[in-house]
């Protein structure tokens, strides 16, 4: 075969390949179908259809296309993978406060502060989804979660027990929990994650004792194997640890095996992110009630309050080629008819972060007992993650060596100083 | 390394210019283009990114910085004293194994081939397949092997949940999975080595021991060298089986150096994971290197 021809072959086929590279870029862009990301998980596409229902309804020229990918680390990484290579859907779903500022949001995303809806979001919201240069790039999507401890009502109410407010009731209550042969505190240490809430959801009691912490732990100014309050956390995982009140096979039990412990009775407490209650919900519908829930124990009773966390923001790429139609699903998510929407597909899960919008009357007991922390006189503050920007990435693994007497919690509060640092360093943070 | 054994085998050097090949050299432009995007890209790309705080979305260059930190990373030691001990005990014990079932299997027994291929059938199922199956065969309280335990009064451990049996019990699931081809190959070097040595020595009159230790073992270490080599490098750079049955834990407890550096990845630190498996890519290298140049220059004196 002659040389030439050979040549002009080669050439034909990458003449033929950067074509269609140039062409799948635009090919559909006089359609407007909105790809929509959201995470794996059942509350989250059901959520997402709901939505994309009644928004398709009052638009019927825009399509939502609903694409989910994985949650926690994986999940993470996949859309900074996404961002960076131009290739992320034009609205996707995603964690408010340290998160959000991890994936460059002045760089990546599309500024919402302008759009008139930003009127009705509650500003303890707004400033979760705040870029360093101070707009706003997110618009609230689900509701506004507690962290605390989960506990079976049955079980309180056959050994009458009163909701611990503090520390030491909490473990008296555990005391006679285990003197009736049940298991006391539930752990689940093989989905890791789980084993964070006594640290994460202690953080109302530190900024009780200590106002300020989480400036200065920004600043590098504060640590927490230094400040007794903050230390506090670490310490109580590994107290129900040693006086041997969790659940026989904490080490190689899930979520879901949590769930079902708390909901059957089987265990008392179970320390966790409100959002489960969606699972009870679908899982052991008929024990819903039985389900309670408390804000975590501090030292004093009469300063007892929750850690809140923030809903998902949803946002808008910058590399979307429908900003107007995106601008739109935003609006409609942060409006009354897009929180009926959530309702329909969820019931109540907690409260919203949009100005109008209302839960209704029925709402199973857990929310029932983190409604109030919300309301008026509520007492709740946003947890660490969305007030500092810093959150080291193995708190999971040092609770778990916490919760499981491998580590000190003097050692494991210092290990996760270290840890956050470098989370620190790779945002540029002034003073680390 | 070539270059030496080339000398050692006492071949002249060749000057470059005289090597005569049929191809012209466009021919090899292809492979080229593909091995330099590939390839040789990347691996100068990842040079570069280890040297930098990298976000995907910008850098900056931090020089040293990365390999300090990793150095620093309390989890690294223990990461690295893991992954060694995982390499000697899988590789050790695929050698004894493996060595041992060759032998049965190369003997006249019933069902030879049928017993071949069951111990071969592991090697061919998926490693994560295995993991996960594993996870819930040793389940602390619900899992088959506890309950069978159980059922002869004995309290079985918690296999992956306890901190100092977790590495052990991983490295054990992945001996059964990987003992096939060391048995296989064995079998090769076994049935190798010819019929004439094990005649004389049984007109010696030898036992079956002993024709064992002086017949066998010696003439099939071929067999040895490349199961100790593969098994090694296997356990070096091992993670999918640790993954997907431990995530590393509890906590800390059987974290290897790959999944130290996954663990890396996963936080968004691109550069400093990128500095890792640099490091890893040079302490494999230290450790093959001297190990292969041994095992090849021992073959040339033979």
């Amino acid at each position: 075969m002659p040389r030439s021809k050979n040549w002009s072959v080669l050439a034909g086929f990458a003449a033929g390949l950067t074509v269609m590279t140039a062409l799948s870029g635009s090919a559909f862009a006089d359609t407007t179908t909105l790809t929509f990301l959201v995470p794996s998980g059942e509350e989250n596409v059901a959520r997402a259809q709901s939505l994309a229902k009644a928004f398709e309804a009052a638009n019927p020229d825009i399509k939502v296309d609903i694409d989910t990918r994985p949650g926690g680390a994986e999940g993470d990484n996949l859309i900074k993978t996404r961002l960076a290579t131009g290739e992320m859907s034009d609205v996707f779903q995603y964690n408010s406060g340290s998160l959000f500022q991890a994936i460059n949001p002045q760089q990546n995303l599309v500024d919402l502060s302008g759009e008139p809806w930003q009127a009705d979001v509650q500003d303890i919201f707004k400033k979760v989804v705040t870029a360093p240069d101070g707009t706003q790039r997110g618009a609230p999507i689900g509701t506004g979660m507690g962290g605390g401890i989960y506990y079976n009502k049955k079980i309180y109410s056959d050994l009458g027990l009163q909701v611990p407010k503090t520390w030491a009731e909490f473990m008296a209550n555990n005391a006679k929990i285990k003197a009736a042969g049940k298991t006391p505190v539930i752990q689940t240490f093989k989905d890791t994650w789980t084993s964070q809430l006594f640290v994460l959801g202690d953080f109302f009691n530190v900024n009780v004792a200590e106002p300020g912490f989480a400036t200065k732990f920004t600043a590098n100014q504060a640590k927490f194997a230094t400040s007794p309050a903050a230390l506090k956390g670490f310490e109580h995982q590994a107290d129900v640890f040693k006086a041997g009140y969790l659940n026989d096979d904490f080490g190689a039990a899930t979520y879901d095996d949590g769930l079902r412990k708390l909901a059957t009775g089987e265990g008392a407490h179970y320390p966790m992110l409100t959002f489960a209650i969606g699972a009870i919900k679908t899982t052991y519908p008929e024990h819903i009630d039985d389900v309670g829930f408390f804000a975590m124990p501090g030292d004093d009773a009469a300063k007892n309050g929750l850690t809140v966390w923030m809903p998902d923001g949803l946002y808008i790429s910058g590399s979307s080629e429908h900003i107007d139609a995106a601008k739109k699903f935003a609006a409609f998510v942060a409006s009354p008819a897009g929180c009926e929407a959530q309702t329909a597909a969820l019931g109540a899960t907690g409260p919203y972060m949009v100005k109008g919008c209302s839960l209704p009357k029925d709402v199973p007991g857990a929310v029932a007992d983190l409604l109030p922390y919300f309301g008026e006189n509520g007492a709740a503050s946003p947890a660490l993650e969305f007030v500092s920007p810093v959150k080291g990435p193995s708190l999971e693994q040092i609770t778990v060596e916490v919760g499981s007497g491998i580590r000190s919690p003097a050692d494991g509060a210092a290990l996760y100083d270290e840890d956050v640092k470098k989370q620190a360093q790779q945002l540029g943070l002034p003073g680390w | 390394m070539t270059l030496a054994t080339d000398a050692a085998a006492g071949r002249p050097s060749v000057p470059r210019r005289s090597i005569r090949t049929p191809y012209p050299t466009w021919f090899f432009l292809p492979a080229a283009v593909i091995y330099g995007v590939l390839f040789l890209f990347p691996t100068l790309a990842s040079l570069f990114f280890s040297m930098t705080r990298w976000t995907l979305f910008n850098w900056t260059f931090i020089g040293f910085g990365n390999f300090i930190q990793f150095f620093n990373e309390p989890f690294l030691v223990g990461g690295l004293i893991n992954t060694l001990i995982y390499a000697t005990l899988t590789s050790g014990l695929k050698v004894v194994l493996g060595l041992l079932f060759g032998v049965l299997l190369t003997s006249e027994i019933w069902a030879r081939d049928y017993l071949r291929s069951v111990v071969f059938f592991p090697v061919l199922v998926s490693t994560v397949g295995v993991g996960i199956t594993f996870t819930v065969l040793m389940h602390p309280t619900e899992g088959l092997i506890n309950e069978s335990l159980a059922l002869i009064g004995v309290r079985g451990p918690g296999w992956l949940t306890d901190p100092r049996l977790a590495l052990i019990s991983v490295a054990l699931v992945d001996v059964w999975k990987g003992v096939g081809l060391a048995t296989v190959i064995y079998i090769a070097g076994i049935v190798s080595i010819p019929r004439d040595y094990y005649e004389a020595a049984r007109i010696d009159g030898t036992n079956s021991m002993q024709r064992f230790w002086n017949i066998t073992l010696p003439l099939a270490r071929p067999a040895t060298v490349t199961v100790v080599l593969l098994s090694l490098i296997g356990g070096l750079r091992s993670f999918d089986l640790i993954w997907s049955m431990t995530r590393g834990g509890p906590g800390f407890t059987s974290d290897v150096i790959a999944s130290v550096i996954y663990k890396q990845y996963q936080a968004g630190f691109y550069g400093l994971s990128t500095a890792g498996n640099v490091v890893l890519f040079i302490l494999v290298a230290l450790i093959i290197v001297p190990l292969s140049i041994f095992l090849n220059s021992r073959e040339v004196s033979r």
